[in-house]
């Protein structure tokens, strides 16, 4: 992209960029490391999750700030417009992907104080896999202007998906089999869930690099769709 | 594609008004205006943007003939005003009776040195009025239709000079609006005034299209962005993009536009 007339209006719009990445960075970092403690069961590492969630309602914060200068001071249309528009949303997925960070953090410490064998599996880590690289797709194509980036991450949904079913029917029947599983279960399905949504978060951020780089509104249609109607834009 | 059906299919279906068909204009030997294509649909305001010096204004005086007070010029190509498809711009057509269903409203408001009355009076004289009563009758609506009525009524004596610069140009534009033009130009209406006054232009503009058909040349975007349903980017002579405005301020089709829109031109 070429630059503006004005340079500060060049640097406000890079500062934005990279602050919006620096917190995506810091949420998929989030959701990694309550899943590394849920797998441990370090108690004093979630905890450490759960305080630094802090830090990313700040990042939105932040960022909210700067976007509604940038609009108050630069009335900003066409490119620049879509990209402070998908930066609020963006930002408030991130927040959100926090959150879900925070919660499995903290139902990661009353597993880990449970008694009784544990029910966790590969399926969540391999779900956590997923979901993740859909986030960091979503946010290298954001900073790339890239919807074949995000397009990807949107496909990968349907992986989470089926990740997520095949957990939970694997849950039902721990908890069929042996109702003392049953707490540890619904604790461990409540994970999955949060992590299911982590997943969301990022295909609604890839739509929001769709609507930025093609001003085309994708929310709730398939990824094929998306895809079809990139190619006809 | 047709036109109308490209460019209103969100809106509610407008019927054209004029239509700029293959329009070259030339100051002499230098060609101001290249190839333009450009349709004006009824009861919408359509704006102008691009760099000064680009054709704008020239573009706009094409609609009521006033490049013909200078020899030299020369036009080609038509624009047919609508319903009647009257091509504005034939050597048939006396730009007399152009004038009488074109009015202008220029960037300096440029009152006559006369009182308000007078100079919104003027056009209906020189329309053959001469019955008071219609006359004052017309003077007072234009008045009204210019959100002025209610701060001049009692001293229509006054010249039109003694007002501020916001009312000389909605006395101005009383003045355009008094013989019932089917078109209204605006050349930057508001780049003399201040924030106030300018907002109150715009709201005026906004509640008259409701009858009239309105082309305006601004050089503020963000004006063009607030009051226009339809937005054309010239540059050099030509007509880069037309299109609704939203689209135009959200997502233009030609790199150029973005460029231009976005600031990052030059
Ligand atoms: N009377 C004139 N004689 C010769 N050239 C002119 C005349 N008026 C304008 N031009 C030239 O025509 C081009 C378009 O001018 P204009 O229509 O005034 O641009 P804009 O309104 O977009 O600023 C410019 O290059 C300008 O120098
Ligand atoms: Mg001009």
């Amino acid at each position: 992209m070429t630059d503006h007339t004005s340079k500060n209006f060049d640097l406000e719009l890079e500062s934005l960029r990279t602050y919006v990445l620096k917190m995506g960075g810091a949420a998929e970092q989030q959701v990694r490391k309550a899943i590394e403690g849920l797998y441990s069961g370090d108690q004093a590492f979630l905890e450490t999750v759960i305080r630094d969630d802090d830090r990313i309602n700040q990042m939105e914060i932040d960022i909210d700030a700067l976007c509604n200068q940038v609009i108050a001071k630069r009335q900003p249309t066409a490119i620049d417009l879509r990209m402070i528009v998908s930066v609020l949303k963006v930002i408030s997925d991130l927040e959100r992907i926090g959150d879900k960070a925070r919660k499995v953090a903290r139902l990661g410490i009353t597993l880990s104080s449970l008694s009784g064998d544990g029910v966790l599996n590969e399926g969540l880590n391999h779900m956590t896999e997923i979901a993740l690289k859909m986030l960091r797709l979503a946010l290298d194509g954001f900073a790339r202007v890239d919807v074949s980036l995000a397009t990807e991450a949107v496909h990968l949904d349907k992986l989470v998906n089926a990740e997520y079913q095949s957990i939970s029917r694997q849950l039902i029947t721990y908890m069929m089999e042996d109702p003392r599983a049953i707490t540890r279960s619904l604790d461990t399905l409540t994970i999955a869930k949060a992590i299911e949504r982590v997943g969301d978060h990022a295909t609604n951020i890839a739509e929001s690099v769709v609507y930025m780089a093609k001003g085309l509104n994708v929310r709730h249609i398939s990824a094929d769709e998306i895809e079809d109607r990139i190619a006809r834009s | 594609m047709n036109p109308i059906t490209e460019h209103n299919s969100r809106e509610t279906l407008s019927p054209l008004k004029a239509e700029a068909k293959k329009l070259n204009f030339y100051y002499g030997n230098f060609q101001a205006l290249k190839n333009i294509n450009m349709p004006i649909y009824e009861k919408k305001v359509t704006s102008l943007i691009g760099p000064s010096g680009c054709g704008k204004s020239t573009y706009l005086r094409c609609f009521n003939r006033m490049h013909d007070l200078y020899p030299g010029n020369r036009y080609e190509g038509a624009i047919e005003f609508h319903p009647d498809r009257t091509d504005l711009l034939s050597k048939k057509v006396d730009p007399i009776e152009v004038r009488m269903r074109i009015s202008m409203v220029f960037q300096k408001p440029n009152p006559f040195p006369k009182s308000i009355y007078e100079n919104v009076a003027y056009g209906l004289r020189v329309r053959g009025e001469s019955a008071r009563s219609v006359i004052d009758d017309k003077v007072e609506a234009a008045l009204r239709s210019a959100a002025l009525w209610g701060e001049v009524k009692d001293r229509l004596k006054e010249l039109g000079a003694n007002l501020s610069g916001g009312q000389q140009q909605r006395l101005c534009i009383a003045r355009a609006l008094a013989t019932d033009p089917e078109l209204l130009l605006f050349d930057e209406p508001t780049s003399a005034l201040d924030p106030i006054a300018t907002a109150s232009i715009e709201e005026l503009i906004t509640e008259l299209k409701e009858r009239v058909t309105i082309l305006i040349v601004t050089h503020n975007m963000q004006q063009a962005a607030r009051i226009s349903d339809f937005t054309a980017y010239m540059y050099i002579g030509e007509m880069v993009e037309f299109g609704v405005t939203d689209q135009i301020f959200i997502k233009p089709k030609r790199k150029e536009t973005e460029d231009y829109i976005t600031g990052r031109f030059g």
